[in-house]
Formats: C-alpha cells, structure tokens, sequence
C-alpha cells in the first residue's frame, strides 16, 4: 500500500492525521481517496477544474510528479508519496 | 584572493576554519572577499547573520523594518531585552559589531519593496531570505532572478521546515532553478497562517536559519554540493527529514522558455492581498464599548468565542468556546431567541461563523464583536495578554 505523507498546513483537514494509507493504483487514485475521506481537503489540492493547485507539489520518493507521469504515475507498494505545500514563516 | 590578508587576530578567531583541509585559508579568503544580504532578522534572520557575522563573511547588509517585540525573543536570538522597542536592523548589527569586528555591517531599516529590492539585491554577492509572507518571498526571489543573484531560502511553519538554494550560477554557466520553478503561484490568502497566526516552536527557525548559513558558507566557498536543484524537508515531530528534487520548469515567467517578466510586478496583488472578497458580505456588528454596556446593564445575550481551545488558554473574556472548524454542527449550543455576541481574536473568524450559520441554519440574532479579544483587551480589560 502507498503512503502519503500529509504536510503540517493542511492537517488540520485530516483531524491531525499526518499519514494516509490506502491502495491505489496511480498518484490520482490516491488522492482521491484522501479527498474522499477527507472532503475539507479536497479544495486545498485541486482546482475547481480538477487540477492539482499551482502551490501543492506532488512527489514520489523524491521525484516530483511532473517529471513522471503528472497524476497518472503508477504506485508501487512502498512508494512514499508526499504533498508539499508552500510555506512563508520565517519571522 | 591573494590580496585579501589577515591579521594575526583574524587568524586565531578563524582557526578552526583553516585547519580543515577542504575549506583553509582559500575557504576564509572567500568569506572575508564576498558580501551578504538578510533579508529579515527574524526567526531565520538570527542564526543566519550570527553565523554568518562568526564565520568572517565580510560584508552583511541587514534589511528590516520592524523593532524589536517582546514576543520576539522566544526565538530571535540576536536580540535581549534591552533590544525591546529598537530597530530591529540596528539592534542585529550592535549585537554583531560586538561578535566581530573584522566584518562590515550595513543596516537598511527600511521595508524590502519592489521599489529598492533591485538596488539593496545588486550591491550584495548572495542573498539570503528570512522574510515571512509569500508577497517577500516571490519578491525576494524575483529580484535575485532578475539580478543573478543566489537566493539561499529558507521557510518554516509551526514544526516544518524546508530549505533550498535558488538561482545558483551551475558549472554550465546556466543559472538553478527557482521559487517560481517549484512553487509558481501562491496559495490564496488565509490559507497558510503566518507565524503570528500560526505559531513557530521557537527552535524550529534556529535550525533552519543555521542550514541557511551553512548553504551561504558553500555557496560562497565553493565547498561541498549545495542544495541547488534539492528541496530539504524537516518535520521535527517525528523527526524525518527529506530532500526531493526541484527541476526548472520551462513555463517560467523569469526565465523559462518564453520569459514574460522583465520587472518587479505588484506582489500583493500577485498573492491576492488586498483584493476584496466579493462574496464576503458585511455582518452584523457592535464594538467593544457596546458590548461592556450590554454587560453592565444587563442586557440578555451569549458570547460564543469561535478560536481554538489553545488560544482560549492565552487569553478568555467569558464566551462559550466552539471553535470555528465546528460551529456548524454546535447549533444547540447557540441559541436563536437571544442575541448572541459572536467573537475571535481579531474579529474575522467570528465573522465568517456568523456567515456559516445565517446560511446553513438560518440564524438572525448573531452580531460580531468588531476587533476581538484584541480590542476587548486594548479598551476593556488590560489585563489580558496579548498574542
């Protein structure tokens, strides 16, 4: 099963939960069973026309998304998938 | 570099540099040979420039506009509490004038705008970046792209961290990739709190402002690989760390494949500041003046307060606590045949509850307390903290 990693700024959307388990076939898949299970999620990821959000990377491994293939990249069992949202703080 | 010399003072301060084989006396020269701009002297802002100041860099220029608060010093380390009410800009550079006098400190206190980044980003080799909200960040990364210069970021958020090294000159004469490269737009308003909202532990800017330094250090000495084309990631509350990857993205408006950005643009209006939420209508309201006279008449009505139970714990007026997340569902808790005083800490959340409950549930008798607890605690009762 893929893991993914949830990013401090939205777990608030996941009742705290910072890991999410669930078998999924590609990157969209998986994200959309987080979004399923955790609907609040749903409009800090995608556009209104489906599309992930220009502030949210998607990796697996370390490998961001876009330089395989986009929400279609094939999950393996133990593939570590992480949402990285763009943070400010610094003060 | 031949012609940068130390004096025997410098070379004792600096040892422990000269004696490691892959940094010497070349390593030193180019420190004591290359200037640094901060941008912020913050949570990242501290341990950058006192590491930066210790290690020899030979000119830093501090840029920052705000004084010191006391609710700085749980993790800006540069200032004491004798630097309470000073420019912050000018307090970091006594702090570090008494560090080390071999360097050379210039203060900017001023606001790093579209109007003087350009010219404080040109006079300075590399540029590090403790700002801490998205319209300086695109700014800062803006005016390095435009100028070429090295942008050593750095951001936090309560227990994560991430690092990288943006626009560095690579081996091929090509220039690294980003801010824009990994991030480019940023997230509407209100989505991601600043710190101020938001909280930071306080060590968590310790750790990333020292990784920043040590990536200026690199950068400049030419030691190691930086982290130019990497994103570091740190969550202290399990204590992983990764480093993904960053690529350059051929839809760069700076310098991708078809540049559309020649100039520093309008960066509020680029993060959605200060645009007016349409969809937004006014609520109800009274201020705080009218709500101690309700008080002290008399005057039936409940105060329901909308923030989080960790900021209750800071500070409380007597409301019921239901936190904005679930108002919705905490309907017999809030009556409808009393008014009832809806408030947060500055009178935004609380208007956003009274929206949420006049549209699901149809109440008519919620009024907002105009300014919060903040203004409660400014004109009512002063004996509250403040956070």
């Amino acid at each position: 099963m893929a893991q993914l990693i949830i990013p401090t700024p939205l777990r608030k959307f996941t009742d705290g939960q910072g890991i999410f388990t669930e078998e999924a076939a590609t990157v969209k898949d998986l994200l959309a069973a987080l979004a399923s299970q955790h609907p609040g999620l749903k409009p800090h990821l995608f556009e209104d026309s489906g599309s992930l959000r220009s502030f949210i990377r998607v990796y697996v491994g370390d490998e961001d998304i876009h330089a395989l293939q986009g929400e279609d990249t094939v999950l393996q069992a133990n593939d570590e998938v992480s949402i990285i949202p763009a943070i400010a703080g610094g003060v | 570099m031949e012609q940068i010399q130390f004096s025997k003072e410098e070379l004792e301060r600096y040892s422990r540099h000269l004696i490691i084989p892959e940094f010497n006396i070349e390593g030193q020269r180019k420190l004591k040979g290359s200037s640094v701009l901060v941008i912020g002297s913050g949570g990242l802002g501290s341990p950058l420039l006192l590491y930066l100041a210790a290690a020899g860099v030979g000119r830093i220029g501090i840029v920052d506009f705000d004084t010191v608060d006391a609710s700085n010093l749980q993790r800006q380390v540069l200032f004491g509490i004798q630097s309470v009410g000073v420019a912050k800009a000018v307090a970091a550079k006594e702090r570090l004038a008494s560090l080390n006098p071999h360097i050379t400190l210039e203060v900017h206190n001023t606001k790093f705008t579209s109007a003087n980044a350009r010219d404080l980003v040109r006079q300075y080799d590399v540029v590090a970046d403790g700002t801490d909200n998205f319209p300086t960040r695109y700014l800062v990364n803006d005016a390095c792209v435009l100028e070429d210069k090295v942008n050593v970021y750095a951001s936090i958020y309560r227990f994560e961290g991430q690092a990288s090294v943006f626009n560095e000159l690579l081996p091929d004469g090509t220039r690294g990739p980003n801010y824009r490269d990994l991030f480019p737009s940023p997230p509407p308003p209100g989505l991601v709190p600043s710190c101020a909202e938001g909280g930071v532990i306080g060590v968590l800017p310790g750790i990333l402002g020292s990784l920043q330094a040590l990536e200026v250090i690199k950068v400049i000495t030419g030691v190691g690989d930086t982290l130019s084309g990497r994103l570091f990631l740190f969550d202290a509350t399990g204590f992983t760390t990764r480093t993904m990857k960053v690529r350059k993205d051929p839809r760069n408006p700076l310098n991708g494949e078809y540049p559309t950005q020649t100039e520093l643009i309008d960066y509020d209006q680029f993060c959605g500041i200060g645009v007016p939420e349409a969809q937004e209508r006014e609520v109800t309201a009274i201020d705080v003046h009218e709500l101690k006279a309700w008080r002290d008449s008399g005057k039936e009505h409940v105060l329901i307060d909308v923030r989080e139970p960790y900021e209750f714990g800071i500070a409380e007026m007597g409301g019921d606590l239901i936190p904005l997340a679930t108002v919705v569902e905490s309907t017999t808790r809030i009556p409808k045949d009393v008014p009832v005083v809806v408030q947060c800490r500055s009178g935004a959340r609380s208007a956003k509850a009274i929206r949420q409950l006049e549209d699901v549930h149809g109440y008519t008798n919620l009024v907002n307390l105009t300014g919060g607890i903040l203004a409660w605690q400014e004109h009512i009762d002063p004996s509250l903290a403040r956070y």
